[in-house]
């Protein structure tokens, strides 16, 4: 890709509307951090701390009407889409009001209302998924995009390729979306993979395949406008998203398998103040603007946790609901 | 009086297919074969000439792909019909059946559903050896969040498609291989049945001989066997394994008190086993002689005809077991 991603915001609106993004999404994880060392929060926790410029570049740029596929590692991706932030952690703290009826936890997150699809946790499962909500959409003729996120580990399953060979014989409206963030849990791409290129895998489905600076939230979402435009012109194409996890797999995870001279290294590159200084150097953002869209993050969180908190458990009696659907096939 | 018609069971098969199609527009086939080969099984012979390659699609041998995409569509607002060659393939779509088209609902908290239909083939005794002939449609009826058909009828066969397609929850449907050539009379207007009920296919009152799938007409014909000495066998086709018809099973044991249960999956964990421990948790007072199974011997089914017929439940192993249950006296 030689297409050179924009050095700077457009205008200030554009500037606070991404560093929001990325903002609330850091502050919703360490808040999320902060309750699964309180108990709050069970079971396995995923944080994206890190890696927010590329849920908020990628899903700035959808439709209405699009949709998303996602992993376990999807707060962010929720966030970004429009998810209620109270919501969302109501769902982290299995609660009723929870975004999936706290039936999910923090690796299902559902929203129908903005046609987002999980919450996948088996690695490489969302892809065939993807697949088929684009099918839908093409065959019965909506002008429709699915965005499907994936890690890296996700290229070595055969459900990757049996989707992106699926996608690209059928010309179907996928942009798959790849956030290599170069461990699947502990692996290393390099000790995973005979061929580390991704993008060079992709290509051989036929179909374009970009890698971009997902630290970098401006050339995610220049990235992903161009990609949008080809995916609804003339079928599937491959992003790859180059990040960092800056905090643990999950919470369980010690870390054995990098060093932390290599996590220092990668947190100088934040996206979130990268962004900032950016921003404020072009003129998009005065100098206090970080720090009050933090403090608006801090309250919003601050209240999401409350809401949770306040949540209701949903009755035992109710355990069985949903394994079947409740109500008239649409 | 309706007019009856002599079919076979591809044909019935096909003929559900055809009507389905015609009756929504969102129906759509998809599998390996089904287009241009016309199915391995030849029941969608003809359908792609009628209906075209848009909804009469082959895909490539990509079980869990297809499947996926198939669960995809279904949430995309398509009413996808999935085949599966035979049920020996699924394994490689048993995650996308397991933790994709069967929690979907659930881990959702209801928000979505999935009205996909999976066909396939299932069962022995046409000498494909170990990898194209076992019936795993009982290790199917395990899981909960989806539902599991097992038709053994030609009523069956033309009527269970459009009621699965009708219902807004994954169903799979069991065609039992050896059985496709086999015609019988049927009427010639045999429209939807019911996927919820078990189902008496003959009367009696010495001996309930309880089968599915490919044991019906074993069972059916060990009845016929056992009249000819004076022995009375109910027999009581299962039709739908999940959820499966437990007061129908209670109500024949209360009518005979003496149960053989015929199964073509193997003995140990198997639906029989089911059946049998729901029959001894409720019903045990009513019987008069212990439960006997009559299953599929502990083996991968072996290529040899006499080997593999050695290996299936026979009628006259079906009626040998009913004569030794008639023969104790309670």
């Amino acid at each position: 890709m030689t297409h050179e991603a924009p050095a700077a915001p457009r205008d200030r609106e554009h500037a606070l509307r991404l560093l929001r993004g990325m903002v609330r999404i850091r502050r919703f994880e360490e808040a999320c951090a902060e309750q699964y060392s309180k108990g709050r929060i069970r079971g396995f926790l995923h944080l994206y701390v890190g890696q927010e410029a590329v849920a908020v570049g990628v899903l700035d740029c959808l439709e209405r009407d699009d949709a998303v596929v996602a992993t376990y590692r999807e707060h962010g991706h929720a966030l970004a889409r429009g998810i209620d932030s109270a919501r969302l952690m109501a769902e982290m703290f299995g609660r009723a009001e929870g975004c999936s009826g706290g039936r999910g936890g923090s690796m299902h997150v559902f929203d129908a209302a903005t046609r987002f699809y999980g919450g996948q946790a088996i690695v490489a499962a969302g892809l065939p998924l993807a697949v088929g909500l684009a099918l839908a959409d093409q065959m019965q003729r909506r002008p429709r995009v699915t965005v499907c996120f994936f890690g890296e580990g996700a290229v070595a399953e055969g459900e990757f390729h049996e989707a992106m060979n699926l996608a690209a014989l059928w010309r179907l409206p996928v942009l798959f979306a790849c956030e290599n963030n170069l461990y699947a849990m502990g692996t290393a791409l390099s000790r995973s993979e005979s061929e580390t290129n991704l993008c060079v895998k992709a290509a051989s489905y036929e179909m374009p395949a970009w890698s971009v600076d997902g630290m970098d939230v401006l050339a995610v979402e220049d990235a992903t406008r161009r990609a949008m435009t080809a995916v609804r012109e003339g079928g599937p194409l491959f992003l790859e998203l180059r990040t960092y996890r800056f905090r643990a797999h999950s919470m369980f995870d010690p870390q054995l398998y990098r060093d932390k001279a290599e996590v220092e290294l990668w947190k100088q590159r934040d996206p979130i103040p990268a962004f900032a200084s950016r921003a404020q150097a072009s003129g998009a953002l005065r100098p206090e603007d970080r720090a009050a869209l933090e403090q608006e993050a801090e309250a919003e969180m601050a209240q999401a946790v409350a809401f949770a908190e306040a949540g209701r458990l949903e009755p035992v009696a109710e355990l069985a609901r949903h394994v079947y659907f409740e109500g008239e096939a649409r | 009086m309706t007019e009856r018609i002599q079919q076979s069971f591809r044909d019935a098969f096909r003929q559900s297919l055809r009507e389905a199609l015609l009756r929504d527009e969102r129906v759509f086939l998809m599998g390996e074969d089904v287009g241009r080969y016309g199915g391995s099984y030849a029941v969608s012979h003809g359908l792609l000439a009628e209906f075209g390659p848009e909804r009469i699609r082959d895909t490539p041998l990509s079980e869990s792909g297809f499947v996926g995409a198939g669960i995809g569509a279904a949430l995309g607002g398509m009413r996808p019909i999935v085949e599966i060659m035979t049920v020996n393939f699924s394994l490689l779509a048993l995650d996308q059946i397991v933790n994709g088209a069967a929690t979907l609902s659930h881990m959702s908290g209801g928000q979505i559903h999935v009205p996909l239909v999976i066909r396939m083939a299932t069962g022995a005794g046409r000498q494909l050896a170990a990898q194209h002939s076992h019936s795993l449609e009982g290790w199917y009826a395990h899981i909960p969040g989806i539902k599991i058909a097992a038709p053994a009828t030609l009523e069956d066969a033309r009527g269970m498609l459009w009621t699965a397609l009708c219902d807004p929850d994954p169903v799979l449907i069991f065609e039992q291989a050896r059985l496709y050539p086999v015609e019988g009379e049927v009427a010639a207007d045999a429209g939807p049945v019911d996927l919820e009920r078990a189902a008496v296919r003959r009367s009696g009152r010495d001996v309930s001989l309880i089968a599915y799938g490919g044991t019906l007409d074993r069972a059916l014909e060990a009845a016929q066997s056992l009249a000819a000495e004076g022995i009375e066998a109910e027999v009581l086709d299962l039709r739908v394994l999940r959820p499966l018809d437990e007061a129908a099973i209670l109500a024949t044991v209360a009518r005979t008190h003496r149960v053989v249960i015929a199964d073509e999956g193997w003995r140990s964990g198997s639906l029989s086993a089911e059946v049998a421990a729901r029959i001894a948790e409720r019903a045990l007072g009513e019987l008069d002689a212990p439960i006997r199974r009559v299953c599929t011997a502990e083996v991968p089914i072996p290529y040899p005809k006499h080997l593999e017929d050695a290996a299936l439940p026979s009628a006259a192993g079906i009626a040998a077991a009913a004569r030794e249950l008639v023969g104790r006296r309670g």
